[in-house]
């Protein structure tokens, strides 16, 4: 298998977009076609992002597509997986309703959507633009945000049979709205672009998780999406939980716009993968909004994690806080990238942003860079970031009362962990977090 | 029980401990006391097993066993207890849930069962008592934010609940107000027996008016160049420690 370079890849999506456009027929006279073909210029224009972006100079994705997919045989969209080869890759005990992706595609059949509770609908992107028109002329694609690039508009422009997930004004969905996303690289390679747009009415809350499982022995690229609109006074948890195998790659984008008094929790959590590139984006457009970001890294081989957040202060008197931490071990890698815009007209924003990280291993590698631009005068913005070792004093102390080497170093790295997993509020999650954390150890 | 022969020890490349010799039974109690800058604290770790320190020569056995060949963890579980002289603080653990890993690492050395929850908090209760020590603190991050009368507390209720056979109490007086230092005292003297062992190292006599040793040494320059009774801890306390300085100077030249 030839390597590709990254015009290469470039004109083999350009390639791939003609094939899919032409087979669109009528879908392509509908509005969300302008918004695809409008993405796919986007993307023409630049293609992917390559090392000499300042965005992806430590995560070369080109480079790791072109070095281990074989775009000459890749699989078919469809695949054969049936309710058992999927169920039992569900979290275990999760309260959930469940959705079910494969290849990118949401399948309703293998997905739980018989008596959804009362306040949400869940529909296909296909026939959702027909049905929520108003819906998809205002939010889908429709407004920039920063942190946004290439990936995401080579996303959009394949834009088919995502899902659609609307929880209606006032009402609390308690159940976990589970997103499953499964790469078929059974027999062949393949490459998933799922899309949802997601919309939480005013007043209401919903707790969403996404996780991508790639089954088979073969490589799979991930390109996702998925766009969170939170209207006034609504909460929204987010959880996205990568624990991949050693040949993914995956780059995932969430975009959220918060309005006004608004309440938005994100967290991430990272155990496998062969190159994982997160870029979360929250645009603040109105007041008294709180953003909470968390996110854990904890990796081993040759991982390579990257976390970009941005937060867009656009508006005075709202809050965010984010703590991201990792541990490294092997030859890991891991990026991290804080942005925080406060803009003029965000007054009194209290925006705190930290990452801390401890390298297990000489051969791991971390950067992290903190990224603060703030024009308003009166704000509180704080930012640190650390990359050390686990401190041999603690490690002493707690050895000196009979606990041996790997005892104590997993209830350093456990405690390390906890602030950000406390934060998970489903337990079942938390459960396995927490297993997973354990194993690593 | 302990016997310290000829230890030479160094950080760094830097010599520290230059011929400590020491033999302590049990039943008793030894105060290791010397200016600033004389090895005290660097006995104190070398006992407990710092790595940072280097063992030259000499030898310490304890309990017939080769003291020297075990990691600090299995000191800690063949009965040495060290009371840091700086308790650490580690953020996210607690102090309830760090003992019981502690105390069930040690009864398994010992071939005894993990301590059920119900009898480990009945043990915590027994023990806090000593220490007048509030459950509230034990359930927050170890030693963070406490004040040093607490840290130091903690530390000599961490060694009632591991019950050492041998505890080494580095400094535990430093930074204590009198009534901290009284119940401190209280709680090393009410797990005082006839089979385990105390040495208390400190720079001031004050402490000892509170734990009486059966023996006090004095460290200068790495080596013990004065032993004798509890008589002369109060010496040292008049007339300081220039005149055992002079007389080993002296004695050396």
């Amino acid at each position: 298998m030839s390597k590709l370079t990254k015009e290469q890849i470039d004109q083999f999506f350009i390639s791939q977009f003609q094939s899919f456009e032409s087979k669109l027929n009528g879908e392509s006279k509908k509005p969300l076609h302008q918004v695809r073909r409008n993405a796919f210029e986007a993307f023409r224009e630049n293609g992917l992002p390559v090392a000499k972006n300042e965005e992806y100079k430590y995560t070369n994705i080109a480079k790791a597509f072109g070095r281990n997919l074989n775009v000459e045989a890749l699989a078919e969209e469809a695949s054969e997986f049936t309710t058992d080869d999927i169920q039992k890759h569900f979290i275990p005990d999760l309260e959930a309703i469940n959705l079910v992706f494969v290849n990118g595609q949401f399948n309703e059949s293998l997905s739980h959507l018989q008596n959804l509770p009362e306040g949400l609908h869940i529909q296909s992107i296909k026939t959702a633009q027909n049905d929520f028109s108003d819906d998809f002329a205002q939010h889908f694609h429709q407004h920039s945000i920063e942190g946004a690039d290439s990936f995401s508009s080579l996303n959009t422009a394949f834009t088919n049979s995502g899902a659609f997930i609307k929880i209606a004004k006032s009402a609390i969905i308690e159940k976990t709205i589970a997103c499953y996303y499964f790469s078929d690289a059974e027999r062949k390679d393949v490459i998933s672009q799922p899309r949802n747009l997601v919309i939480a009415e005013q007043n209401s809350q919903a707790n969403m998780l996404e996780t991508y499982v790639t089954l088979g022995n073969n490589s799979s690229f991930t390109n996702a999406a998925t766009e969170i609109v939170i209207k006034d006074d609504a909460i929204f948890d987010y959880y996205k939980l990568q624990n991949e195998s050693a040949k993914a790659i995956h780059v995932g984008a969430t975009l959220v716009h918060q309005l006004g008094k608004s309440v938005f929790n994100s967290s991430t959590f990272s155990f496998s993968g062969a190159v994982i590139r997160n870029n979360l984006s929250i645009a603040v457009h109105k007041e008294h909004s709180e953003t909470n970001m968390s996110g854990l890294y904890f990796i081993n081989n040759s991982t390579h994690v990257d976390n970009h957040t941005v937060v867009d202060h656009k508006v005075a008197n709202c809050e965010s806080n984010e703590t991201y931490k990792g541990v490294l071990d092997g030859k890991s890698k891991g990026v991290f990238n804080g942005k925080i815009f406060v803009r003029q007209p965000a007054q009194k924003t209290n925006a705190f942003q930290s990452n801390r990280n401890i390298l297990l291993s000489d051969e791991a590698e971390m950067d992290t860079k903190p990224q603060l631009e703030i024009w308003a005068d009166d704000v509180k913005c704080s930012h640190g970031c650390t990359v050390g070792q686990l401190d041999k004093d603690q490690l002493f102390y707690l050895r000196a009362r009979g606990l041996d080497e790997k005892t104590a170093k997993s209830m350093l790295l456990n405690a390390f962990a906890s602030d950000v997993v406390n934060k998970i509020k489903i337990e079942a999650l938390k459960t396995l977090v927490e297993s997973k954390i354990t194993e690593r150890l | 029980m302990l016997s310290i022969k000829n230890l030479h020890a160094s950080i760094e490349g830097k010599q520290i401990l230059k011929g400590i010799n020491l033999e302590v039974k049990p039943g008793e109690v030894h105060a290791i006391m010397g200016p600033n800058g004389s090895g005290k604290s660097t006995l104190a770790s070398v006992l407990a097993g710092r790595e940072d320190y280097t063992v030259d020569s000499g030898e310490i056995v304890f309990k017939g066993k080769d003291l020297l060949e075990l990691a600090a963890d299995e000191r800690a579980k063949e009965g040495v207890f060290l009371a840091f002289q700086y308790p650490i603080e580690i953020p996210g653990v607690t102090t309830t849930n760090f003992m019981k890993t502690a105390i069930n690492k040690v009864r398994e050395h010992r071939g005894l069962e993990p301590l059920d929850a119900v009898s480990f908090l009945q043990l915590m209760k027994e023990k806090m008592k000593l220490v007048e020590i509030d459950q509230s603190l034990l359930s927050r991050s170890l030693n963070e934010g406490f004040s040093g009368g607490e840290k130091k507390r903690n530390e000599i209720f961490q060694m009632a609940m591991l019950e050492p056979t041998l505890a080494v109490l580095d400094e535990t007086d430093s930074g204590l107000d009198i009534d901290a230092l009284r119940i401190v005292s209280n709680g090393v003297n009410t797990l005082k027996n006839a089979d385990n062992a105390t040495i208390v190292v400190t720079h001031y006599q004050r402490l000892l008016d509170y734990i009486v040793p059966d023996f006090v040494h004095v460290l200068y320059d790495g080596k013990i160049v004065k032993s004798g009774g509890k008589d002369l801890a109060k010496e040292l306390e008049k007339r300081g420690y220039d005149w055992v300085k002079e007389e080993a100077d002296v004695a050396k030249a």
